[in-house]
């Protein structure tokens, strides 16, 4: 048999199998995505304008703050990440994804949870755990649909052909076990009827946050962009071993980063934390060794292509790593702490890191899975120059607020209101930057919109064309 | 790395151990902490919030006010104090000469100047704060050395640090102030000040509501939202309610109208003031101030 035929035989099942799925799953999560960059831009205008929206309870800022932040990460990244990982495990396996409509199910179950929470965040209705908030009724349902894509994941990885495992395995691998793990801990501790007293609640909210937001989205940002960096760049992963020694270094000391070093709570707890978190300097270290050797010299020409949005996903992924160590270090820590440093490293953690892995990725994979190009590719490119504008104003700018609203506050004798008042000049530069960042995820939308239109036309086409054609005569043969 | 088994189990040890540090650890050692004793008193510690405060906090929780406040007052030291209680036998004069003897000491010699300016023109009044801001070693030696010639002296522990000068607190917040929260919630920025104090600061349930329905009413700087849908803007009845705000002029309802808040609005005051975290504890001690 011919391998060339066999191969596109082969890519043309697999890209089959995954078309839906990974349709439900991005389609969802580019309007969750478009939803919470809305709700971050209101948060953030009513840092100007206090009574923007102020006589509607749903709209005040402890609602839609938090609820832009669950939209972004709960209603975008994991559902993206899911759908890429779907696909890299697939092509991995060299194997059609198994049990295709499970995904489809789940897909669907998810944005359904993610609905849920939201409108139960705005409604009052949240936990008051920061990345917890959705309600016990959302959870479940997350929490459900995430093992069926694992189920589905677990059981393309089970019966592939090729049997050797790919660095991207390990850190996808690793991110479909810590998901349920922490998420289930979390919400059976703090989202149910017996909860532990005082600050243990704390003390297991930051535990979760740091291993959703930190660990989670730094195995699958990092996991995606180790297969999408060398594919692209037609060349190997540059070493195996450093990307080994990343992956165990980032899940056995990030795991045990986040307890803030002024935190109410047993000596030991931040000091551990602490220690971890300079720790988290070497995976940090080892995957930009990594990704350099691979990236550097690279001859591709990609103003704007897939290739920029994962190096840029990358670079800021090392500085969001950099900020975060940092702000455990108990001399900034003490300045850091309580001010808009934190909400900048989170925004480049989800947005910069892995919102642009994850952007790359779908544009790189769709067209194959759809069989036909980007149906705006010019929108594609203004959309990686609009993010990365975006998340630069967006975030340098509250890296700097914080910085100075920490050393004003740290003063007693200046007032609190002028320390506040500091930081609201950085913080319009930083609404700028939101808006930028808003308009690039509506051209995300439309690419993928328009491709989901064409494609149900395409299939309604068929249907038509099928019902019309004239019935097939049966030839009796004498 | 190379089957599917290894990966998973590395995985495994590296989220368990720190599921077991973080997670179970804390619960055994802390999920059956019990209320504390006062510092130099039979109070327990802390008191279980009754009524209003109770939904007031699942309020406070609904609306997301952690958002942009914080309810933990951070410390950085601790500072010693020596105040004068009795001079026994001796004449304050004399008390003047005696502790000018000292000043040739050489642990004193940063706080001569501080001691001489406060005891300058002192008429013999009591109690007499004569050393502050200083460290523990200083304060017992200055201690001995009073009680040697029969003065006799107290020494009080202040909390240091920026949140207690800005006056959010006189001491830092432990664990144990948060036992009765559910949800404990600490916050992670201050876009407006601490909130750990609030009953303490401003313990006014009718300041509380003003400053709810027009936070600019009461701090022209603030950068807070109001809360106006906590309230209910209605015509005033035969009798006006006892509950309506008095606002400045600026801020208040057209003639014949009266602002009266909302059940929810008085829930959450009664939290406000509930929140209060100023008595000393064994890991958090300080000298409260004499009433």
């Amino acid at each position: 048999m011919n391998p060339t035929e066999n191969k596109t035989s082969c890519d043309r099942e697999l890209n089959d199998s995954l078309r839906v799925p990974l349709l439900a799953l991005f389609g969802g999560a580019a309007v969750w995505l478009v939803v919470g960059l809305v709700l971050g831009l209101i948060a953030g205008i009513k840092f100007h304008a206090p009574e923007f929206l102020g006589g509607c309870p749903l709209m005040t800022y402890g609602r839609v703050a938090p609820a832009a932040n669950d939209a972004i990460l709960y209603g975008f990244c994991i559902p993206a990440a899911l759908g890429v990982m779907l696909w890299i495990l697939a092509r991995l396996s060299r194997q059609p994804l198994a049990l295709p409509l499970v995904p489809v199910v789940a897909a669907n179950l998810w944005h359904l949870g993610v609905f849920i929470g939201t409108a139960g965040i705005l409604l009052g209705a949240s936990t008051g755990h920061t990345w917890l908030e959705y309600p016990r009724a959302a959870s479940v349902i997350l929490f459900a649909a995430f093992l069926l894509i694992a189920v589905s994941a677990a059981a393309t990885f089970g019966w592939r052909s090729e049997k050797s495992l790919y660095p991207s395995h390990w850190f996808l691998f690793a991110a479909l076990l810590w998901f349920p793990w922490i998420y289930s801990t979390a919400n059976l501790l703090l989202n149910s009827n017996q909860v532990p007293r005082g600050v243990v609640q704390p003390i297991i909210g930051w535990w979760f946050a740091n291993n959703l937001v930190f660990v989670w989205l730094a195995l699958v940002g990092v996991g995606i962009a180790f297969y999408f960096l060398p594919k692209i760049a037609g060349r190997p992963l540059a070493s195996s071993g450093y990307a080994l020694f990343g992956f165990l270094t980032l899940t056995f000391f990030g795991t045990w980063c986040g307890i803030p070093q002024g935190a109410p709570v047993p000596a030991w707890l931040p000091t551990l934390s602490s220690v971890a978190a300079a720790l988290t300097l070497v995976p940090l270290l080892a995957i930009l060794i990594v990704t350099a050797k691979t990236v550097c010299g690279a001859r591709v020409s990609c103003m704007g292509g897939s290739f920029c949005y994962i190096k840029f996903g990358m670079m800021s992924f090392i500085v969001s790593g950099i900020l975060y160590v940092s702000a455990a270090c108990p001399q900034y820590s003490r300045i850091l702490d309580y001010t808009w440093f934190g909400a900048a490293q989170t925004q480049l953690q989800l947005l910069g890191f892995a919102a642009m892995i994850l952007f790359g990725a779908i544009y790189e994979l769709l067209p194959s899975v759809m069989g036909k190009p980007l149906p705006l590719p010019k929108f594609a490119k203004a959309h990686f120059f609009l993010t990365m504008i975006g998340v630069l104003l967006f975030v340098v700018p509250l890296v700097i607020a914080g910085v100075v609203q920490g050393e004003k506050l740290a003063d007693p004798s200046i007032a609190f209101a002028d320390a506040n008042s500091a930081a609201l000049k950085f913080l319009r530069v930083s609404t700028t930057g939101q808006l930028l960042v808003l308009l690039g995820a509506i051209l995300f939308a439309a690419n993928i919109f328009i491709m989901t239109i064409q494609w149900k036309l395409g299939i309604a086409k068929t249907v038509i064309a099928y019902l019309k054609s004239p019935l097939e005569t049966l030839e009796v043969k004498p | 790395m190379k089957t599917g088994v290894s990966v998973f189990i590395a995985a495994f040890v590296a989220l368990g151990a720190s599921w077991c540090g973080f997670v179970l650890a804390p619960v055994l050692q802390l999920g059956g902490a019990k209320q504390t004793v006062v510092l130099q008193s039979t109070d327990n510690w802390p008191l279980q919030r009754i009524g209003e405060a109770t939904l007031g906090l699942q309020v406070y929780r609904a609306y997301g006010c952690a958002a942009c406040h914080s309810e933990q007052v951070r410390q950085t030291g601790a500072a010693f104090e020596v105040t004068l209680t009795s001079l026994g036998v001796q004449k304050p004069s004399d008390f003047v000469d005696f502790t000018k003897s000292l000043f040739v000491l050489p642990e004193l010699a940063d706080y001569t100047n501080a001691i001489a300016t406060s005891l300058n023109g002192w008429k013999g009044g009591l109690p007499k704060t004569l050393l502050t801001c200083t460290d523990k070693d200083i304060a017992t030696e200055m201690a001995d050395r009073l009680k040697a010639v029969g003065v006799k002296s107290e020494t009080g522990i202040i909390a240091t640090g920026a949140d207690i000068a800005r006056g959010w607190g006189s001491r830092l917040s432990v664990a144990a102030d948060y036992l009765y929260d559910q949800p404990v919630q600490l916050g992670s920025l201050r876009a407006g000040p601490d909130l750990a104090n609030i009953g303490v600061r401003a313990p006014d349930a009718n300041w509380q509501l003003q400053h709810l329905y027009a936070p600019k009413s009461v701090t022209p700087t603030s950068t807070m939202p109001s809360f106006k849908f906590l309230f209910e803007v209605r015509k005033i009845g035969a009798t006006p309610s006892p509950d309506a705000l008095n606002l400045p002029k600026e801020f208040a309802a057209a003639d014949g109208y009266e602002i009266v808040p909302k059940p929810e609005a008085k829930q959450l005051a009664a939290y406000l003031l509930s929140l209060k975290a100023n008595v000393p504890l064994y890991e958090a001690p300080f000298t409260p101030a004499a009433k």
